[in-house]
This record gives C-alpha cells, sequence and structure tokens, in this order.
C-alpha cells in the first residue's frame, strides 16, 4: 500500500496543475469570504445573523476547485490513457482508487485548513468594521468558541468529502468535462429543487443533497430551522462521498480500463 | 507547425471555404452522441424544472399586488379577473362612479376642494376594512371628472383628476400621463377641471380659479361609442407598503352641458372586490345633489403590477440555470475535445484560416442552443401555463410580444453562453479549466441571484451583491425573463425581490453579449497566434 501511495503522490506532486488547483481552492475560498465579508453591512434585515456561516461563505466557490482537482487527478489518466500503465502496474485496482482517495483528502484538507484560517481572520478583522458585531447581534469570530470550531472544522472536512464524491463521480463516468458537470449539478441543482417544489418535499430534498446537507456544518446560529443538524448534515455528504467510492471501486474492477 | 494553402478544404475563396468549415464542424458536432444528447437534456431539464416550478407548491401571495390575506381564498378556485387595456396590457380598473349617459358631444366641469381619506389598518391576514383604518391617503389617490367608452372594466377613457402627491394629472387609457398644475387640493386652493368630448377627442383642463382655463392635452387614440359615461370618479390605490387605501373627494360647481340620458346622478362601484384582483377597501358610495357631491371610492385606474405573482416568463427562472450547466459542459466539450485528441492538427491543417474554425463552430454551437432553448422556453411557457390553470394558480398575463421576447431571449441566452465557453475553451485549451471556468462565470451568478430574483431568499440579505451580479455578470441576461409591468403611475417596490431586474431586458442581454465578444476576441487572437 504505501508503494501505491507513493506512486499516486508523486502522480498528483509532479503535475503543475495541481499545485496551482490547491492554491486556487485557498484564494477563492478566501477571497469570495472576503467580498462576502466586505459587501455585507448591518441593516434592518441583516440582524443577528449568522457571522461565522458569513465569513466561511467562500468554501461555496471554493468546492468547485476541489471538484475540478479530484476529477482530474483521475479522469485526465483515461483521456492520457496512463491509467493502463497504472493498473498494469498495480492489478489491485481498488487500491489505487484508496490510494488516490487518501492523499486526494489529505491534500484538500490541509488547502482547507489553509482557507478556513484565513476566512476566520478576514471574518475577525473585517465584520466588526462593517457593524457585524455583538452589538448588532453578531458574535465575534473566536477560537474560544465550541461552535465556531465546528464550523470551521467541518469547513474543512466537508472540503474532504468534496474530494471523494468528485473521485468516485470520474471515476464511474472517466470523462473530465462530463464528470465536473455531474458534481456540480449535484452539488447545485438540488437547492434549486428544493426552492421550486417548495414544502415538505423541498426541505427533504435539502436534508438529501449533498451541498445544502453538508454545508449544514457551518452554522453557528438558528440551529432549529436548519434543514438538518450540522453533524447528521456532514453525515449525508459522508454518505454520498463514501457511496461514489464504493461504486467506483466496484465498477473499476469488474469493467475493462 | 508551418501549415500549407492546398487543403483539401479551402478552395481559395472566402466564403466557400467558411461553408466547407461548417460543414465540417456541423459533422463533428452531429456525429459524437454524447454532445448531441447533452444538448437533448439541456433542453429536457429546462423543461422539467418550468414545469415543477409551475406545479410547485404556491404559498403566499399568488395575485394582484398588495396583501395577500383579502385575496387568498380565491387563489385555489380559478382566476381572479386582471382585466385587459385597449393595447392589450393588464390594467387595474376599479373605482366609483357618479356619472350619466352622454349622448354625442358634451363637456364636463367640477370643483374639487378636498381629498382625504384612509388607511387599511388590519393585520395582514384579515381582508381589508373599514372598521379598521388610519387617516392617510396613498400618493395616487384620484379624484376626478372621467369620460369612459362603457363602465366594463378595461374600457378606453379619459380622466382628469386630483391627486395627494402628484398635482393635477390628466391620464387617458391607463398608460398615458399628462402633469397639470402642482399641489394637492383644498379648501384654500380648490382645484377646477373640465373635460370636454368632441367625437373621439377627448381634451382636459385644468384650472386654479374656474376662469383662467389650462389645456393639459386631448386623447385621440381609439374610437369611442356615440353614447359614453360621464361624470365624477374616486379611487384610492394599494400604498407603497402594500395597504389598501379609500379616498373621500369633495365636489361642488358640478354642471354638465350637453345631451344626457336618465334622470340624473348614478352612483356606481366598478371592480370593487372579488372577482377583481385589485385589493379594495370597503365599498365606494356618494351623498350630494344637483352640484355639490361627496364621493368616496378605493382601488386603481393604472397599468396593472403585481407582487410575487408567477408569470409565464418567471417559470423560467431556475429552469435555465439547470440548461446552462448542461450547455456548458458541451460547448466545452466542443472546443477542448479537438485539444486532447489532437485532432485540432488534422482540423487546422484541413482549414488553414484559423478563425474559420472557431468561427464555425461558433455558428454550429451558437445556432443549436438557440434552437435548444428557445423550442424549451416555449414548451415550457405552455406546459407551464396548462400546469397552473390545472391547478387553479394563477399567472399574470404577459403580451403575445412580451412572450415571443422571452422565448427568443432564452434562446440567445443559452446561444451566447455556449458560444462564449467555447470561447473559452479554445483559449485554454483545457477541459477542466473550461468546464470550471464556464460554471463560475457564467453559471454561478445566476445560481446565487435566483433566490433574490425568485422572492425566495426570505430575510433579503444585503441586496447589493445581487444587484450588482445582475448588473455585470452574465447573469444580467436573466432580466430578458423579466417581464412584470413597472409604471411611473404605480407606487411599488420595483425590486429584485419583487420581479424586477435593474437592467431592461435589451440591456441585459447586451451584457452577456459583451462577454461573449471579449472571450470570442481573446479566443481568435490566441488561436491565430499560437501553435495549436
Amino acid at each position: 500500500m504505501t508503494a501505491v501511495l507513493h506512486s499516486e503522490w508523486t502522480k498528483l506532486r509532479t503535475l503543475s496543475g495541481n499545485a496551482w488547483l490547491l492554491l486556487g481552492v485557498v484564494a477563492a475560498t478566501v477571497g469570495i469570504s472576503a467580498a462576502a465579508a466586505g459587501l455585507t453591512h448591518v441593516s434592518g434585515f441583516t440582524h443577528g445573523g449568522d457571522a461565522t456561516k458569513l465569513c466561511l461563505s467562500g468554501v461555496y466557490l471554493g468546492q468547485l476547485i476541489v471538484a475540478a482537482l479530484a476529477v482530474v487527478a483521475i479522469s485526465e489518466e483515461w483521456a492520457t490513457g496512463m491509467i493502463r500503465a497504472t493498473l498494469a502496474a498495480l492489478p489491485r485496482r481498488i487500491s489505487v482508487v484508496m490510494a488516490k482517495a487518501a492523499i486526494l483528502g489529505g491534500l484538500t484538507a490541509a488547502a482547507g485548513v489553509v482557507a478556513v484560517a484565513g476566512c476566520l481572520a478576514i471574518g475577525r478583522l473585517m465584520l466588526p468594521a462593517n457593524g457585524l458585531a455583538p452589538t448588532h447581534g453578531y458574535a465575534l469570530i473566536s477560537l474560544s468558541s465550541g461552535t465556531t470550531i465546528r464550523a470551521a472544522g467541518g469547513s474543512v472536512l466537508y472540503m474532504a468529502l468534496i474530494a471523494l464524491l468528485s473521485l468516485g463521480v470520474a471515476t464511474l463516468i472517466r470523462d473530465t468535462a462530463v464528470s465536473i458537470g455531474v458534481v456540480v449539478a449535484l452539488l447545485y441543482l438540488p437547492p434549486l429543487l428544493a426552492q421550486i417544489v417548495g414544502g415538505a418535499l423541498g426541505r427533504h430534498i435539502k436534508e438529501l443533497a449533498p451541498m445544502s446537507a453538508g454545508l449544514a456544518i457551518q452554522a453557528t446560529t438558528h440551529l432549529r430551522r436548519l434543514p438538518i443538524q450540522p453533524w447528521a448534515g456532514l453525515g449525508v455528504l459522508a454518505a454520498w462521498a463514501g457511496v461514489s467510492l464504493l461504486l467506483a471501486g466496484v465498477t473499476i474492477r469488474m469493467r475493462d480500463v | 507547425m508551418t501549415v500549407t494553402d492546398t487543403s483539401p478544404l479551402d478552395t481559395g475563396r472566402g466564403a466557400s471555404s467558411f461553408a466547407a468549415a461548417l460543414h465540417a464542424e456541423w459533422t463533428k458536432f452531429r456525429t459524437v452522441r454524447g454532445w448531441v444528447f447533452g444538448l437533448v437534456l439541456a433542453a429536457m431539464l429546462l423543461v422539467l424544472f418550468a414545469y415543477l416550478t409551475g406545479n410547485g407548491q404556491h404559498s403566499g401571495i399568488c395575485v394582484g399586488s398588495g396583501q395577500s390575506g383579502a385575496t387568498q381564498p380565491q387563489c385555489g378556485q380559478g382566476h381572479p379577473l386582471v382585466s385587459v387595456g385597449p393595447g392589450g396590457e393588464a390594467v387595474a380598473d376599479s373605482y366609483y362612479l357618479v356619472g350619466r349617459q352622454l349622448r354625442g358631444n358634451g363637456t364636463i366641469t367640477a370643483r374639487i376642494t378636498g381629498l382625504t381619506g384612509v388607511t387599511s389598518n388590519a393585520p395582514a391576514n384579515a381582508a381589508p376594512s373599514l372598521a379598521r383604518t388610519r387617516p392617510g391617503l396613498a400618493g395616487w389617490s384620484k379624484a376626478g371628472v372621467i369620460v369612459t367608452a362603457s363602465t366594463r372594466q378595461g374600457s378606453p377613457y379619459a380622466a382628469v383628476m386630483v391627486t395627494p402627491a402628484h398635482g393635477v394629472r390628466f391620464q387617458y387609457d391607463y398608460t398615458h400621463d399628462v402633469p397639470g398644475l402642482q399641489g394637492a387640493p383644498s379648501a384654500a386652493a380648490p382645484r377646477w377641471l373640465k373635460l370636454k368630448r368632441a367625437g373621439d377627442a377627448l381634451t382636459a383642463y385644468d384650472s386654479s380659479d374656474g376662469t383662467n382655463w389650462h389645456e393639459l392635452g386631448t386623447r385621440t387614440a381609439a374610437r369611442l361609442p356615440a353614447s359614453v359615461e360621464i361624470g365624477m370618479f374616486v379611487t384610492s390605490p394599494v400604498t407603497f407598503g402594500g395597504l389598501a387605501t379609500s379616498a373621500t373627494a369633495t365636489f361642488d360647481h358640478v354642471t354638465l352641458d350637453g345631451r344626457s340620458l336618465g334622470s340624473g346622478w348614478r352612483g356606481q362601484g366598478i371592480g370593487e372586490g372579488p372577482p377583481d384582483f385589485y385589493d379594495v377597501l370597503g365599498a365606494g358610495g356618494f351623498r350630494g345633489h344637483d352640484s355639490a357631491f361627496v364621493v368616496r371610492g378605493s382601488g386603481d385606474i393604472a397599468p396593472a403590477v403585481t407582487a410575487g405573482g408567477e408569470t409565464p416568463a418567471s417559470l423560467l427562472t431556475q429552469a435555465l440555470v439547470a440548461a446552462l450547466l448542461v450547455i456548458v459542459v458541451v460547448a466545452a466539450m466542443f472546443t477542448t475535445s479537438e485539444y486532447r485528441r489532437g485532432l485540432i492538427r488534422t482540423t487546422l491543417a484541413a482549414m488553414p484560416k484559423r478563425g474559420h474554425m472557431l468561427a464555425a463552430k461558433a455558428t454550429v454551437i451558437g445556432a443549436l442552443g438557440f434552437i435548444a432553448g428557445a423550442a424549451a422556453a416555449a414548451v415550457s411557457i405552455t406546459l407551464g401555463r396548462h400546469v397552473e390553470a390545472t391547478n387553479g394558480n394563477y399567472l399574470f398575463p404577459l403580451g403575445a410580444l412580451t412572450e415571443a421576447r422571452v422565448i427568443v431571449g432564452v434562446g440567445a441566452i443559452v446561444a451566447l453562453t455556449a458560444v462564449a465557453v467555447l470561447a473559452l475553451g479554445a483559449f485554454l485549451r483545457k477541459t477542466a479549466g473550461t468546464v470550471i471556468g464556464g460554471i463560475v462565470v457564467f453559471v454561478l451568478p445566476a445560481i446565487l441571484v435566483v433566490p433574490y430574483v425568485s422572492g425566495a431568499s426570505g430575510s433579503g440579505g444585503d441586496p447589493s451583491v445581487p444587484l450588482w451580479l445582475l448588473r455585470l455578470s452574465p447573469a444580467a441576461a436573466s432580466s430578458i425573463l423579466g417581464s412584470l409591468p413597472s409604471s411611473s403611475q404605480v407606487s411599488y417596490p420595483y425590486t429584485v425581490g419583487n420581479g424586477y431586474f435593474p437592467l431592461s431586458p435589451g440591456v441585459g442581454l447586451l451584457v452577456l453579449a459583451v462577454w461573449t465578444v471579449v472571450l470570442l476576441t481573446l479566443a481568435m487572437g490566441a488561436l491565430c497566434r499560437r501553435d495549436p
């Protein structure tokens, strides 16, 4: 297994695009969070909102780049024909997927830690200046708050799980563009669907969809209004990632390259 | 790489070489089953999402402007009545008329010495009632003299009136509005109003003393019958905050020159209460005789404006996003697959005029995208209208022209987005980057503004972000779906949350077109400059 891990690590490390994508994850996440923090001002509408969730909102965009990184890590093997060499060298095909999952999960989590730390710092520095302060019902971002730690740590886990989900989908589909399209559709379309069907069905969609359930982990206030509780929501996303990896493992074993 | 001029497809003449390129690109697209499937999938997703939107549960407001409570019970039981004006547009036409029939030509003159009123104080879930009110009027409360073709709602008319906040106005046929004397009427500063009928021409005058008259204008548009209704009217619209109002006006020195039928002035309420969609506060009425009257009325005579209502176009808000997501993937593959398979070398060897390849690809994907988008939009609107009617929900009517604009607009959005992503692909040459870039630039802004546009954002948050996205990002093009009428004659929050876009449809589409042109230019430059 260490040999597999080593070979996969070498592949990911030596493609310069991957380093840029990881940097992109951090930049996009922190950038959008900064934009959201900078553009939000206290008004009559926003009294008593969720400052932690607001300053972690960059994950909404950062996850797209995570998805791209994870998809490319496996689908490009098919695009270039590399997959034949990989699977010839490593006949235990499942271990290839597992090694990729481990390394992608680790890399994404590392980038996630940096990104989330940046988001929290921005939130702490920028939000009070815009009036999102305790006097207006916004808690100051602080690492001593248990819910903030849960939201921040959960966001890191969320990004890692998105990477695993994307890896599973790409292994199943084997095409870069279609895989990214499917992952993006899985993430962004169910919330739209929930919006238009509304009611109890809409709520169920939000409970079961990977993004709307998974991002519940970022909520620190008004937890009762959430369609699903934070850890349960992240569990739903983990189930999605697990099932997609399971299917990926089964299909890569069963079918011809 | 060097290219030769003797290619099998290049016959030397520009036009025919482009035709050959077009044929080649069309063959490429047509023969890749996945791309054709993607195009069909985009169209199907658009129809499916529009169907689900139409079939969805509509909690909250379903008709009219202002408070929903009063009208909500009828939502499930057929359609409330929205009158249609002489120009085919939806209009509000509810008021109290103290009038008589005028045969042939004639003139009505009146002096108004006061305009007061009350505003509903009833809670949001109760019907507005005269029992629960506080003093106060809407800025566009109206009292004056009117000539209307008939008392049927939506009839052509002309009226000269006083208002609390907009001075004297001469308005006719719902959409025309001419200002007159400034200020609200009072006992100290009464307003004299005169309306003269001569054939199909209706001419309005105002005066502050009854001797020095000033002509405001003449309405000559639609033909009037020989017998028209002439008289005094009062109406009072829903306030900016959505509260029903009722106005009371004091008329004196009322004179009517001309041959009138019947024995005297008759009062009648027009469009007061169900099934008319417009929220009114109590029934109108009048007292007085000869030449002095006090008249009370509620409603509006103006273009109809709706709150949170669905239109055939608004059914497409989310549907368009779903379709664009698929189109981005297809368009990205259409160029980047050339690079990943090395086909680009063959393509460019066969078509040394590199610009032709990109132009041909853009033409193919643009035309197909337009057809898929427009066809899906047309099906969606028809299907959505049917579903809403079956469910007893109400769709705010749009004119045929507006619907055609929406259908063509959706086709144009799909086409422009496809061409832009295609160009992005030719520029980046990498599949993953093109798909992600296309989604971030062309789909994500639309996803972000959807909750605001569809009024589902709840708390509202800070609306400046969606406003700027709707102005500058490619999502600006979704303003083509903004088909609700807005009017300077109706005081109403014309906000994104109520379905009004910051840009006009054409300008919004132009913003997307600029994005597309810029990307095409970049791609064309890169393609001609560098090695494939």
